[in-house]
């Protein structure tokens, strides 16, 4: 970040104390005057933060000589048109009071402030709808504080049953009750999951129908919460690298880079030009058979199992090139913080252009089928529209804000690994409907695959870890020949890559949009925090705006044509 | 080649035991319900397709409703969150049913040893084979396959399976 944007904010707010980390402008207010510079932020066009990236809370009870209150709430916005990466952050006193709500200003901060209710117990006042998100109703105490213990289960019986949710929304609605009780326009709750072969993984979908049209929806997520979050503090960072695989497990490689990313930048480790460019190409091509997955279920939702066919068998191909470079098939693992596992095998460019030409050839022929298919244009178009200011405000990123006209796309906004040098182009939609989400997906790839080939053209040779001891591991000759890499080798082993006090957002454009992380370090070699902004978590919190109105099979396809991973949903 | 009283009937008549001719039917034609939640889900997609294709041990009819199928596919994590509903439909499945814990998670919790995750959904329900990996390759999924159909042909059509389990949502 450059000092300018600095200056600016720190004119623009004396009373706030204005820090630099990384890429992002750090804002710390007082609690009173959080709901005004958040306000400033999002309406005031010098900011016009239109996209709140996410809300997260940190409790500092174990970090070593904090001083003030246990707990802080830190929002991350941006303004993505000028690529300006704010974080306000402000103390909270007292959780039970806790402070006031951004929900009206964005609807992403809706499920954001929800889930740091949730996992630390914060109040947000104002907020519409404060209730558990990731865990169950009838849980006790917020388990990401540092005084909950990671063991503590707690056994639920019953599921909740969601319905004063539903009738407040039909309320909001104008349903009020005379209507609901007049038998010539009776509504009916239609429940859709959480084990349902729609909803592709475990969400809840309640719908109050009029007929066969949404009235109101309202969506219960957290069924594949596996504390992701509270796991990852008691490991190395090294060590988290396997559990990222299992956030998208549709493209585990692209979570694996995002992640080793986020601390490289912290440590200030520029990886090599040869790691760069493996890293864009795996990102690329596991982009592609992320997009191949979402499009081949979403066929299957809507009854062309023959687009299926043509698309998954090149994903299962694809399998081979993986599990030959990974040794796995759907959990690759294969970065480490400071390069890669291993580099490429002899042969992989004759392998790789294989694949993207028989995947060039599924995408051609399911094209094919849909290009005039008049059954594929009616279901699809102009149904489950969200506009692009919409979609801004509650958080929707990647292909689907994409598909709404909005070309955010960290790859051209605030770009890496030299994607500045890439010829290729931002696919953007018109209607933000279905159909644009749907075909934005088959340009994406047609794009991916053309940078897969720059990338291949251009790659050069050379080492793909960086020297750094205190980063990489020694070589494994002199672990076992000499003591000062042995005592290195252990000491990176046993207490990990250590980062220097502080905390950081870093972002990454994943398949599905944004996906960032948000490190606290307390100087050891495990993150003393760190969240993941899931870029599906904010695509299902505007599901609701998509689906009103439209009828219940639109909100069957489109539920596969935003991509939910539960992994990442609910970590 | 017959040689008791088969020789006498001709071709007409097969005489054999009860057990044995309603579990050749019952291994070969297994109905799955995949309760699919996580990364496990995507590897069953993959045994289902053209690839490693599960019709050739006779389980491509997936039903995505319980009181079609009778086994259970449990792939991926359970969490305490999805227990109940993994209960419920478990009942909803009519007898005679079988399980299977596809992947470490549904076997044991896996790597989520924490606040949130069941470790190992035989606390809920019965589990007749579990499948080790994270995730497994299709080929162990396909294995487990074999298994069950191993351990159907040995069970008996007049015993209850399972009459005394209770698990902690019992």
């Amino acid at each position: 970040m450059n000092t300018t944007a600095l200056e600016k904010i720190q004119a623009a707010f004396p009373d706030a104390i204005c820090k630099v980390a990384l890429d992002s402008v750090v804002i710390n207010v007082q609690p009173e005057n959080l709901e005004p510079t958040l306000s400033r932020l999002k309406n005031d066009p010098d900011f016009n933060c239109t996209l709140l990236a996410d809300v997260t809370a940190i409790d500092y009870l174990e970090y070593p000589k904090h001083q003030g209150p246990r707990f802080s709430v830190v929002y991350t916005m941006r303004n993505w048109e000028d690529n300006l990466l704010l974080q306000v952050k402000t103390p909270v006193a007292d959780p039970e009071v806790g402070v006031s709500s951004a929900a009206h200003l964005w609807g992403a901060a809706l499920w954001g402030e929800r889930e740091a209710y949730d996992q630390y117990g914060i109040n947000f006042q104002g907020h519409p709808d404060l209730r558990r998100i990731l865990n169950h109703w009838q849980f006790k105490g917020h388990p990401l504080r540092k005084d909950y213990p990671i063991e503590k289960r707690q056994i639920c019986y019953e599921t909740d049953s969601l319905e004063p949710e539903i009738r407040a929304r039909l309320a909001k609605k104008g349903v009020d009750d005379q209507t609901l009780k007049d038998i010539n326009t009776e509504v009916m709750f239609l429940n859709l999951g959480p084990s349902h072969p729609a909803t592709h993984g475990a969400i809840r979908i309640l719908t109050a129908l009029d007929g066969e049209t949404i009235l109101a929806n309202v969506n219960e997520i957290g069924y594949l919460h596996r504390g992701f979050e509270k796991n990852s503090e008691k490991m190395t960072y090294n060590q988290i690298i396997p559990m990222t695989d299992r956030l998208n497990y549709c493209s585990s490689m692209i979570n694996n880079i995002a992640y080793v990313k986020a601390i490289e930048s912290w440590l200030g480790v520029t990886i090599t030009e040869r790691a760069q460019f493996m890293r864009v190409v795996l990102t690329e091509f596991y982009r592609v058979l992320d997009h191949l997955v979402c499009i081949s279920a979403a066929f299957v939702d809507i009854g062309g199992l023959t687009g299926y066919w043509y698309l998954y068998n090149e994903k299962e191909a694809a399998y081979d090139f993986i599990s030959r470079l990974t040794g796995a098939r759907l959990t690759s693992s294969f970065t480490r913080v400071g390069g890669m596992y291993r580099d490429f095998y002899d042969g992989w460019k004759e392998d790789m252009e294989h694949h993207i030409k028989t995947i060039e050839q599924g995408i051609d022929d399911a094209l094919t089928l849909i290009a005039a298919n008049r059954i594929l244009h009616d279901r699809t178009q102009g149904v489950c529209v969200i506009s692009g200011e919409t979609a801004l405000s509650y958080g929707v990123t990647g292909p689907v804000l994409r598909a709404s006209g909005v070309p955010y796309d960290l790859r051209k906004d605030a770009p890496y690994y030299n994607y500045e040098s890439f010829d290729f182009e931002i696919p953007v939609g018109s209607t933000g409907d279905i159909y644009d989400r749907f075909m934005i997906r088959f340009f994406e790839m047609k794009e991916s695959i053309s940078i897969i080939r720059q990338a291949m053209k251009s790659i050069p040779e050379g080492p793909i870890n960086v020297t750094d001891s205190q980063v990489v591991l020694p070589k494994k000759e002199d672990v076992y020949s000499n003591i000062e890499g042995l005592a290195n080798h252990f000491k990176l082993i046993f207490e990990g890559v250590k980062t220097p006090p502080g905390e950081w957002y870093d972002a990454f454009e994943a398949a599905n949009g944004e996906l960032g992380f948000h490190f606290v370090s307390d100087g050891s070699g495990k993150p003393y925090k760190l969240k993941v902004r899931p870029p599906c978590f904010y695509t299902m919190g505007a599901f609701h705006k998509m689906v009103e109105g439209n009828m219940i099979a639109d909100a069957v396809i489109n539920l596969s044509c935003i991509n939910i991973i539960g992994g990442e949903l609910d970590r | 080649m017959a040689l008791g009283l088969e020789a006498n009937l001709g071709d007409t008549v097969i005489t054999t035991n009860l057990d044995v001719v309603v579990n050749w039917g019952r291994q070969y034609s297994l109905w799955p319900f995949v309760f699919g939640t996580a990364c496990c889900a995507i590897e069953f997609m993959s045994a289902a397709a053209s690839q490693h294709d599960v019709s050739r041990f006779g389980a491509e009819v997936v039903r995505f409703s319980p009181r079609q199928a009778d086994l259970m596919l449990v792939c991926g994590t359970i969490t305490y969150k999805q227990a109940p509903i993994l209960k419920r439909i478990y009942e909803q499945m009519p007898d005679p049913k079988w399980v299977i814990a596809v992947g470490a998670c549904a076997s044991s919790g896996g790597i989520y040893n924490n606040y949130c995750t069941v470790q190992g959904i035989d606390t809920i329900i019965p589990v007749d084979v579990y499948v080790s990996g994270c995730p497994p390759r299709p080929e162990t999924i396909l294995d487990a396959l074999i298994r069950l159909q191993d351990q159907i042909k040995g069970e008996s059509i007049l015993k209850d399976r399972h009459k005394d389990f209770k698990g902690i949502l019992d």
